[in-house]
């Protein structure tokens, strides 16, 4: 049995053990690409209907109590709010609850993490969660903005800092306290890379090496090209259900075992140890003793790795590895499909394409792949425990969920 | 000839210069495929964040720290430039602030071409040495810019010196008297909204510079009964390397005299900085009992002309802040092609 | 045009004014408001001496659009002497002359020009300490 945790994580012991199994019912998602011929709503519909497909013919999709909605830049970059109404309307759901929920980067997660409370609390047996992102709209600068509001607006973009920026700086510091090269990060981007080449729907399916990681072009140094991720357009859906609504629709194989929000210090220069993702630990502590697993247990994940230090120190974080050691594991094969903890299977933020506040329900997406064993060549063998975290900013929100068949 | 009722000096002084610089030879090369010479070796070039408000503010940050005054103390701050970031929107209230000044300060800016600068210091003696006000900020700040392949663009540079004026026994120099000579003399001029000064080429040189220089300067050592000789150092405007080597011999001053205040050959002119930032780095090397003499020029026109004699109070002083040399060791030089986008030179659409 | 906004903001950005907590002698930035279990009146105003060390630093090449034609420019998180962390942009050095720990001082720049018909806005960065 896992401890008791302590600290700011221990309502959800107290309070979230007693809950309602949740169920994965149904996942799909578009390919991650630079879509120019869909609108918001063309890709949020495309994902909706994969999602209903195979579900039995006299499911009525009436039956959805209520959707919410995750995205973290459509209000800046496509300047409309409501997203719950809009694409209730959209789907044919005009009446039911829906709303939209944003935490950045972390959006899709907390999206899912409250659909799993909605269910579990018994409000809901069937919930629809979309994660929809659609950047190209816009040109670069107007992306590079709408990411930076998730950082301190007055004190960090005001003056010119940027989310990628303020990994750099973690980066360089990481490099200078744990005595790495730059290209030390260079195993994460390959990896998701060489994964990315078996999913048909990623952004870039071609692989990358160690010299090229070299010679790239600097984006905000010591962060270069081949580290840092792609805004791309997506949109991902998962049907979560109540125990009985899964049996009923024949899917009560993939369970939402555990699931947390934790939240660190918005402003970075204001955190005690800037090393430390301290959301990221609370949260995947707090959801895998929910799940009564440790991190042994766990045969694939995925982070948030729009470079390779995010994707480093989320492991380091997680209990995966020792702190400062989390480069030298991935050196060493460990987050390879055959390692012993796979990171992004289906390419990652970096390859599979960043759709920002899409991200934590992509990764919902892929991991039930790999627990259904469709995976393809970056299947996980026997993989029956799974744990996907998406961060938000600078790891100021963090959300975990474990997800295991049964 | 002008002197206070109450005797007044300089408690501290700070100067600024951009870290930048252009060499007059690269600028040579894009408009006279480098032949000819050239009217001062290299100017100072603003860096992207830098204006005469920036400028000011350090420099304010050194006088203060100098003279040992805490800001709050301050009853004036004043700015002159030709370059004043607003049309409308005082300099002074954002250089107050920034230092840290009460709001109970008279803060204006001033305009007079290049003599803007020593416009706020007369005013500040005045201030101070009528009683109404025990320390006065006079600050001179320019990021001057000549169109683009005119003979200005050469000289028009970058810098900033503030001068905090309080009463003679505090200063680390006295001012000991001033003269200003006036006259409407269209040698160089700027109307609203243009982004460039006009000026008359020769004609800003014997009826303009030389003479407003020469009477205020003649003028002030014939009221004291003084001559050239009597001053260890002298200070003119610089305009140019030329302009105030050629003034200094004809009013009977030698090249050592000038030699430490001469910066134009190595930033160009900064305006209504330069004369002013010529008297700091000249204390940054000066003795108690040392005799130092400078005169101002504005376009348009006039002269001010200030008698001071260096106390042992500069000696503790000096130090407190860092000294022009300092700027001047830090020069970065940059290509007509960073110069022109960081000047606004290029047009973004 | 935030102009409340930069009105309020003069203090902190124009010359690094902090707060200290009068009691345990704290000293944080930005300023805050009083957090859970505590009243305004145990914060003070407090300038910071603006010197301090690198703590680490990056170069942005991609930049919102209000400093997109500053590229390249640089970030640091600078450690200030009085202990506390502040993230702020580096002025007046190169990105392969730096390196962690070096000193650094606060200087008050022009951060953003936002059109000809707008406030310009000036705040803190730091440079390599004069020598």
């Amino acid at each position: 049995m896992p401890s008791m945790p302590s600290g700011a994580a221990s309502w959800y012991w107290d309070k979230v053990m007693n809950m309602q199994p949740v169920y994965i019912v149904r996942s799909a998602a578009t390919p991650v690409a630079e879509n120019y011929h869909s609108s918001l709503r063309d890709l949020a519909a495309a994902a909706f209907h994969a999602a209903l497909t195979g579900l039995p013919a006299a499911f009525d999709p009436q039956r959805i109590d209520m959707l919410y909605v995750a995205s973290a830049m459509n209000s800046m970059l496509q300047r409309q709010t409501e997203l719950g109404a809009l694409l209730a309307t959209t789907f044919g759901l005009v009446g039911i609850p829906a709303l939209t929920v944003e935490a950045s980067g972390a959006s899709g997660g907390v999206a899912l993490h409250q659909a799993r409370l909605a269910i579990a609390s018994g409000a809901a047996d069937l919930v629809a969660v979309v994660g929809v992102e659609k950047v190209t709209d816009r040109l670069d600068a107007d992306i590079e903005a709408a990411r930076a509001t998730s950082i301190d607006s007055e004190f960090e973009a005001e003056l010119g800092l940027t989310l990628t920026s303020q990994w750099a700086l973690l980066m360089r510091r990481y490099m200078h306290e744990y005595g790495y090269a730059a290209d030390a990060f260079a195993p994460f981007p390959i990896n998701a890379h060489a994964n990315a080449a078996s999913n048909a729907g990623a952004l870039y399916r071609f692989g990358i090496n160690a010299e090229k990681y070299r010679k790239a072009t600097q984006i905000a140094s010591p962060l270069n090209m081949l580290d840092t991720s792609t805004a791309a357009d997506g949109a991902a859906v998962v049907l979560l259900a109540s125990e009985p609504m899964a049996r009923e629709l024949g899917a009560a194989q993939i369970r939402l075992a555990g699931g947390a929000i934790a939240t660190d210090a918005l402003p970075l220069a204001t955190r005690r140890d800037l090393l430390w993702l301290a959301a990221a630990e609370r949260s995947s502590r707090a959801a895998m003793q929910q799940a009564q697993v440790r991190p042994a247990d766990v045969h694939v994940l995925d982070v948030t790795d729009p470079h390779g230090i995010v994707a480093a120190m989320a492991l380091e974080a997680c209990g995966f590895v020792e702190r400062g050691t989390a480069p030298r594991h991935a050196a060493d094969g460990g987050i390879t499909p055959q390692g012993s903890t796979p990171l992004a299977t289906a390419g990652g933020y970096k390859a599979r394409g960043d759709v920002g506040g899409a991200s934590g329900v992509y990764q919902i997406v892929e991991l039930v792949r790999q627990l259904q064993g469709t995976a393809g060549a970056a299947q996980v063998a026997n993989a029956r425990v799974a744990l996907a975290q998406c961060l938000g900013g600078v790891a100021s929100t963090a959300v975990t969920h474990i997800l295991i068949r049964e | 000839m002008m002197q206070t009722s109450r005797p007044v000096g300089l408690l501290g002084y700070g100067v600024y210069v951009p870290r930048y610089r252009i060499a007059g030879k690269e600028i040579a090369r894009i408009w006279t495929d480098g032949q000819g010479g050239v009217p001062v070796e290299a100017k100072s070039v603003p860096g992207l964040d830098e204006d005469t408000i920036t400028m000011s503010i350090e420099a304010g940050r050194s006088a203060l720290l100098r003279a040992g005054v805490p800001a709050q103390a301050l009853s004036v701050v004043w700015v002159g430039s030709e370059s004043h970031p607003y049309s409308v929107k005082p300099s002074g209230t954002i250089v107050a602030e920034a230092l840290g000044t009460s709001p109970w300060i008279s803060a204006a800016d001033y305009q007079f071409a290049c003599k803007a600068g020593s416009e706020a210091l007369t005013a500040a003696m005045g201030m101070v040495g009528s009683g109404m006000a025990q320390y006065a900020l006079a600050i001179g700040a320019d990021t001057a810019q000549g169109r683009p392949g005119d003979a200005l663009e050469y000289t028009a540079s970058a810098g900033a010196a503030a001068l905090l004026v309080g009463a003679a026994e505090d200063a680390l120099a006295t001012i000991d008297a001033t003269v200003s000579y006036v006259s409407d003399t269209p040698d160089f001029f700027r109307r609203a909204d243009r982004p460039y000064p006009v000026h008359g080429h020769r004609f800003t040189g014997e009826p303009a510079y030389f003479h407003h220089i020469k009477s205020a300067t003649t003028r002030l050592l014939s009221e004291l009964g003084r001559t050239a000789a009597d001053f260890t150092y002298a200070i003119f405007h610089q305009p140019n390397a030329k302009f105030p080597q050629t003034v200094a011999k004809q009013l009977g001053f030698s090249e050592a005299q000038i030699k430490p205040g001469l910066l134009s050959p190595l930033i160009g002119n900064t305006y209504s900085a330069i004369a002013l930032a010529g008297l700091c780095a000249t204390l940054d090397i000066a003795r108690p009992g040392d005799t130092i003499l400078m005169t101002t020029y504005g376009s348009g026109s006039g002269a001010d002309a200030y008698a001071l004699t260096v106390t042992d109070a500069l000696l503790e002083r000096r130090g407190r802040a860092p000294l022009m040399a300092a700027y001047l060791a830090r020069q970065e030089f940059v290509d007509y092609a960073v110069y022109a986008k960081w000047r606004g030179k290029l047009v973004l659409g | 045009m935030d102009l409340a906004k930069r009105w309020r903001q003069k203090p902190a950005y124009y010359r690094l004014e902090g707060q200290r907590h009068r009691t345990s002698g704290e000293v944080r930035f930005p300023p805050q408001p009083p957090r859970v279990g505590e009243s305004g009146e145990e914060w003070e105003a407090y300038p910071l001496r603006g010197t301090g060390e690198i703590y680490s630093f990056a170069g942005v090449r991609t930049a919102a659009p209000e400093y997109a034609a500053q590229t390249p420019y640089l970030v640091a998180l600078v450690r200030l002497d009085e202990g506390l962390l502040v993230s702020a942009q580096l002025t007046d050095c190169d990105e392969a002359e730096l390196q962690i720990g070096q000193r650094v001082e606060m200087v008050t720049r022009r951060m953003s020009d936002t059109g000809v018909d707008g406030l310009l806005v000036y705040a803190y960065k730091f440079r390599p300490v004069l020598e």
